[in-house]
């Protein structure tokens, strides 16, 4: 880490004072304002708020969606990760930049698409409904853009990992009678924990809050395809102010306590790299 | 955290070169390819190809009548051109000096700042919304005052970027060497804080006196331009400091402080050493910033009312076409859309060779909480 001298290098308070300025007028303060709000409400008035039936299913919706997305981001950003890094295939490099797609593709068209493509007569649907999986307007769809929307994360952890692997291990392994699958299983797999899980807290993350996407094909039906950002937006269109900044409240301190997690996990796998 | 468009570089190595040890059985391989290729197409190709199939559906010709025709979309399409230009511009600057502080300087707290420009990532895009209607909407904390007689902060706003731009001029410019400093000049400090006080009353007095702005009526700022650009603002936030911080702790401060001790401004030092050195990390960051500003749904959705023709943006557009089961006009504007991502993606891929690896490659995301 390269730091200067004050007094050599010019313009220290200049650019620290203006980013601090900015920070706080632009985040800081929203968020003070936020958590004032949802201060400003009784402990009645805040619980009514948050653990209606209507938002408790919400909250359930919200988090079991975005954890088996993450799971299914698990596996199959791990198995892409690897792919990518072992095996050599025509349009690889295509298929690495376009594994970044869910990053870049406006939230609303991600959704647009997906509903249209699982409704009956869509590309997928005119197979899938047939069998009696009804992926749009369901809790399924929901689950399926957030796999969508969390794909790049857990390959983009994993990848540099499995890139930066010693190679000597596995052969060590590998001399010593080890089959192949008890290589990847005991020498390889532990050493991608961190990323692993760096990678799944991130995608979890990013669900959490996910709502362009979602609320296209959710067809956003109270205790039933209702997430909590949009139980939020409903709120607000009833002008309920406060009980919408109460449930605001429940889910920054849901994504702080995330956020919180996922450094801790950084500094541990930063250790463990080393 | 990093919730964003950010990759680690991936540096591409020839797997013919692992060794035998290395290698997985055929049926291995093929298998686990046809998987990861099966997900991406399904995931990502199939939808991407949906998106130009439907808006094309009716023929080329309707598809321009839906997005030509409609003034609505027009207008959406011109809003959005407006108010992204201005969120990255202001993040741009914010990235830079952001930049610069934390790679450049050691002070107390910096570990605590990276982590807070990060912070905007963590926050849902509904609550980031909220929170500005909170302060600026009608029940806000504001909201009064702004309905009341909005327009009697304007001249302070202008004020304080103009004393702002003084400032930052006064400090970056040096007097030419050999010239002794006149008067004034020999005060630096004097000069820049002093200076910029001065400018800052005097535009005030100025604009009071001719009265440039309306009295008593009311500045809209949610359901208005104005709140747009700060939710975009606000969820693109971290987009440029993230990129260009380990790019400038990659390169170092070596030719920076040799620009300094030969004599360079600060400006000059800036314009001809630092921008050369960084230009790719920031055009990087521009381009994730511009197309997660581009897309922005919901904390836009939040601030804008949804006022076809005046508060919807392109993503916007989509939903109400959508929920007006005119699908054809929905995938067209979604196809723009498309397009933009498609385009980061590819100038993406192309920079990524051109921007300087963080230290360390290896571990993820290492740059950005610099220890």
């Amino acid at each position: 880490m390269a730091s200067v001298n004050r007094r050599v290098l010019p313009g220290f308070s200049l650019t620290l004072g203006y980013t601090v300025f900015y920070l706080s007028v632009l985040v800081l303060l929203p968020l003070v304002a936020c958590f004032v709000r949802a201060g400003s409400l009784s402990f009645d008035e805040f619980y009514n708020a948050v653990w209606t039936e209507r938002a408790r299913a919400a909250y359930s919706l919200t988090f079991g969606a975005s954890f088996i997305a993450a799971v299914a981001n698990l596996f199959f950003g791990a198995l892409i990760a690897w792919v990518l890094v072992r095996y050599d295939f025509p349009g690889k490099r295509l298929v690495d930049s376009l594994v970044d797609l869910p990053l870049a593709l406006p939230t609303a068209v991600g959704g647009l698409v997906y509903a249209s493509l699982y409704v009956e007569n869509g590309w997928l649907g005119r197979y899938l409904v047939p069998l009696g999986i009804n992926a749009a307007y369901s809790r399924l769809g929901i689950v399926l853009v957030l796999i969508f929307v969390g794909l790049p994360f857990v390959v983009r952890t994993v990848q540099p990992v499995l890139e930066d692997f010693d190679a000597e291990a596995e052969e060590a392994s590998s001399s010593l009678g080890a089959t192949r699958w008890q290589t990847f299983y005991t020498v390889i797999l532990p050493t991608l924990y961190p990323a692993l899980i760096t990678g799944f807290a991130l995608a979890f993350a990013r669900s959490i809050g996910e709502y362009g996407s979602v609320v296209f094909i959710s067809g956003n039906m109270p205790y039933k395809t209702e997430i909590a950002p949009i139980l939020i937006v409903a709120r607000l269109e009833e002008f309920a102010y406060g009980e919408a900044t109460a449930i605001a409240v429940v889910l920054l301190v849901v994504s702080f306590a995330m956020l919180f997690l996922i450094n801790v996990l950084e500094g541990w796998s930063r250790r463990y790299a080393n | 955290m990093q919730i964003d468009v950010e990759a680690v570089p991936s540096r591409a190595r020839v797997p013919a070169s692992l060794r035998r040890s290395q290698e997985d059985p055929a049926w291995v391989r093929y298998g686990l390819t046809a998987i990861a290729l099966g997900v991406v197409l399904l995931l990502i190709v199939v939808p991407v190809l949906n998106v130009f199939v439907e808006a094309f559906a009716d023929g080329v010709g309707t598809y321009f009548r839906n997005l030509v025709a409609d003034d609505d979309t027009l207008h959406a399409i011109g809003l959005t051109l407006t108010v992204v230009p201005i969120a990255v511009v202001a993040n741009v600057v914010f990235g830079i000096a952001a930049a610069w502080a934390v790679s450049r300087f050691n002070f107390r707290g910096r570990a605590l700042l990276t982590a807070l420009i990060d912070l905007p990532f963590s926050v849902s895009p509904v609550v980031a919304g909220l929170m500005f209607v909170l302060i600026f909407g009608l029940q806000g904390y504001f909201g009064a005052f702004l309905r009341r007689d909005g327009f009697s902060i304007m001249p302070y706003v202008v004020a304080l970027v103009l004393a702002g731009t003084w400032l930052v001029g006064s400090l970056l410019v040096k007097p030419r060497r050999g010239a002794p400093p006149l008067g004034l000049w020999r005060h630096p400090w004097l000069l820049s804080v002093g200076g910029s006080a001065a400018v800052f009353t005097v535009a005030v007095a100025l604009q009071q006196y001719f009265e440039v702005w309306p009295q008593n009526q009311s500045l809209k700022i949610i359901f208005a331009v104005p709140g747009l650009v700060l939710a975009t603002a606000f969820v693109t936030f971290p987009f440029v400091a993230r990129e260009l911080i380990p790019v400038m702790d990659a390169i170092g401060p070596d030719e920076e402080l040799a620009a300094v001790s030969l004599g360079a401004s600060g400006w000059q030092m800036f314009w001809h050493v630092t921008l050369p050195n960084v230009k790719w990390g920031l055009v990087y960051g521009v381009i994730l910033c511009n197309a997660r500003a581009m897309g922005e749904f919901g904390a836009v959705y939040v601030v804008s009312g949804h006022i076809a023709g005046q508060t919807d943006t392109m993503p916007l557009r989509i939903e109400k076409l959508f929920q007006e089961y005119n699908l054809p006009g929905s995938f067209a504007v979604a196809s723009l859309l498309t397009l933009v991502a498609i385009l980061t993606l590819i100038l993406k891929t192309r920079l990524e060779k051109l921007v300087p690896a963080p230290p360390r490659p290896g571990a993820p995301n290492s740059a950005e909480t610099a220890t």
